[in-house]
């Protein structure tokens, strides 16, 4: 099965599948299930990790020959604080790779467009590689590829929700439009949402809660990986019509003024 | 160095888009039409601009008429083109104004200038497009000047001039230019050089990334389009739309519109005219609907009557009407040579009544200088210079 590679700042990652490594059991579960959603890239929250050196139960877990660690400033409230934050995690993951969520209200998780642009813009002149995470507001993506951002990550759900591709009508048209890749990031329940969010174009899906939090997460690490390439090799087969209406009429009620042309 | 459609436009060998085009099957279309005018790409455009999709014209057009009507109402844009001048350094062999051709040449003084303004504005019109032919004697000076006589007397105003660079985009732009017009006549890259001989526009590459310099210099609607007659009209087509969709995605915060100019009888010799009728006009414009909804199409005074009364509903959102295309065609100097015989002959009014007779309102206007911000004047200082500017031409 061969769909075209996704290349994102000059890499090629072998894997449409971005997972995240929160909420997990234990380690071990999280590497197994890792391993079977075939991901190459993990995201990883830097208030998780320990910076100081010291034994830390996730990283120790992965193998970072085989993974690519995009650490994320979650919990981060505001510009000034995420630029802070990325620092940190370049220095101490070894990884200028940086997904950029700021959030400012605990509750919801929403992402902060103003402070994500203004970071954004900072940390691409300190060469970050910034894959900023943010509303479906298509304005605001084109805006961040400007910036210089080397993809863009628009919410499908609330995070955590599971609603699945809820915002599918911005997303159809901050694909349309982009020029970097289009992560479709949070809110994915199910490896349907998945397998539809890549037929309908998007590059590539991060997803955490729905196989971390599931009653076999290794068997649904599985389900995923087979979603987005199902989704994938189908947006690429091109679709086929969705109903016969389109047919030759005999009659020509519109364009009648032409006969004889 | 910046990337720019060049880039773009060197990866696609025009005879295989041609033969790819010609090859198009009856499922490819039936697909494209399928998405009912929702997220076509390039293939979808290409089954629909090809000889398989002749037998859906009809569902074609509806779907067009309705996107159309769905996006912009039941409205159509009017305008005239004002030429300024008709002298022309570049020896084009479909061109009036071609500078082989040993006629008289003109460029309006201020007062011809005001003189055919008086006419535009009589007529109705609020929006102009200025026409110029290429020349370095009269270039971003010359423009700026007639752009200052004229921008306080209508709400925008639009060029098709020769291509300038950046900068001068920016200056005019700066002055309150809404809307460049920059047709690339042709993107066969054989085609190109035969009928663009000698000047200036024999630089094909430079005439390509024309509407880079464009959206750059953020101007706020920007036209293409391809010279119908020179080449194949289909793959020609699929050019403008391989363009649009780059400029799109470059340069998002531009409007867009295409026209569809097919070559007309003109001043010097005849030329060999591939053909394109008229049953393949409406099956441009419609596939280009069903391609962008948002998109403006443009319907010459250049087609005949009957033609434009029954073509208007099927995706075109502006008309030119009781157009003039010689300097001083209006007012001034109304038998100077002219650049293209048009066909629909009929003053604006009818146009306009014809339109309001089928439901269509009539829009004369294109944009507000208010929203321009130091250029917009109130409109106690607009009718105080329309006042004095009345006083001066009848003076």
């Amino acid at each position: 099965m061969k769909t075209s590679p996704l290349v994102i700042a000059g890499v090629t990652l072998r894997s449409r599948l971005f997972l995240g490594t929160g909420k997990y059991s234990s380690g071990a579960v999280m590497a197994e299930s890792l391993a079977a959603s075939g991901a190459e890239l993990v995201t990883m929250a830097l208030r998780r990790v320990r910076t100081d050196g010291a034994h830390d139960d996730i990283i120790s877990q992965l193998d970072t020959s085989k993974y690519r660690l995009l650490p994320n400033t979650s919990g981060v409230r505001d510009a000034k604080e995420a630029i802070l934050a990325a620092e940190l995690a370049r220095e101490a993951l070894g990884t200028n790779w940086l997904k950029l969520e700021i959030h400012p209200d605990p509750k919801y998780l929403m992402p902060d467009a103003v402070e994500t642009l203004a970071a954004t813009k900072e940390l691409v002149k300190r060469g970050f590689v910034v894959l900023p995470y943010v509303h479906a507001d298509p304005v605001l993506c084109k805006q961040l590829e400007e910036a210089g951002a080397a993809a863009v990550m628009p919410l499908g759900a609330p995070i955590g929700s599971n609603l699945g591709l809820e915002t599918r009508a911005f997303l159809e048209i901050i694909i349309a439009q982009a020029r970097v890749p289009v992560v479709v990031d949070a809110g994915l329940g199910t490896p349907s949402h998945a397998a539809a969010a890549l037929e309908m174009g998007a590059d590539a899906v991060l997803v955490n809660t729905a196989i971390a939090a599931a009653a076999d997460p290794v068997a649904m690490g599985e389900a995923f990986k087979l979603a987005v390439e199902a989704g994938r090799l189908g947006f690429e087969a091109g679709l086929a019509a969705r109903s016969s209406k389109a047919e030759a009429h005999a009659t020509s009620p519109l364009t009648a003024f032409l006969a004889g042309i | 160095m910046t990337k720019t459609f060049t880039d773009v436009w060197r990866q696609h060998d025009f005879a295989a888009v041609r033969a790819r085009i010609a090859s198009a099957t009856e499922a490819e279309v039936r697909r494209a039409l399928s998405k009912q005018g929702r997220g076509l790409n390039l293939d979808d455009l290409a089954a629909l601009l090809s000889p398989a999709a002749a037998p859906f014209l009809e569902e074609m057009a509806a779907l067009s008429h309705r996107l159309t009507v769905e996006r912009f109402g039941r409205t159509m844009q009017l305008y005239a083109p004002m030429y300024l001048t008709n002298v022309c350094a570049n020896i084009c062999s479909y061109c009036g104004f071609s500078a082989q051709n040993r006629i008289p040449r003109k460029a309006l003084d201020d007062a011809e200038i005001s003189a055919e303004a008086d006419a535009l504005e009589q007529f109705g019109f609020d929006h102009v497009l200025l026409v110029t032919g290429e020349s370095s004697r009269y270039g971003l000076a010359y423009l700026q000047n007639a752009m200052r006589l004229l921008r306080p007397r209508f709400s925008s105003l639009s060029m098709e001039v020769q291509p300038l660079d950046e900068d001068e985009y920016a200056a005019l732009t700066a002055d309150g230019l809404s809307a460049v017009l920059v047709y690339q006549e042709t993107y066969d890259p054989v085609a190109y050089p035969k009928h663009h001989v000698k000047g200036p526009k024999a630089d094909m590459a430079y005439r390509l990334a024309t509407p880079d310099r464009l959206g750059r210099a953020g101007v706020k609607k920007i036209g293409l389009g391809a010279l119908y007659g020179l080449s194949d009209w289909r793959a020609e087509s699929w050019f403008v739309g391989l363009h649009l969709n780059y400029m799109e995605r470059h340069y998002w915060r531009t409007r867009y519109s295409l026209s569809f100019p097919r070559l007309r009888p003109h001043e010097g010799n005849e030329i060999p005219v591939t053909p394109f009728n008229e049953r393949e006009l409406i099956q441009a414009a419609c596939a280009f609907r069903l391609f962008s909804q948002e998109v403006e199409l443009s319907l010459s005074t250049r087609e005949s009557p009957h033609f434009r009364d029954h073509a208007f509903k099927l995706g075109f959102t502006s008309m030119s009407a009781g157009s003039k295309t010689n300097p001083g065609g209006y007012a001034s100097e109304p038998e100077s040579l002219e650049q293209f015989q048009i066909s629909d002959e009929r003053p604006p009014a009818e146009i306009a009544a014809f339109l309001k007779t089928h439901g269509y309102e009539p829009v004369w206007k294109d944009w507000d200088a208010t929203y321009d911000g130091k250029s917009g004047l109130t409109r106690e200082e607009r009718e105080g210079r329309e006042a004095i500017s009345g006083i001066v031409s009848s003076s």
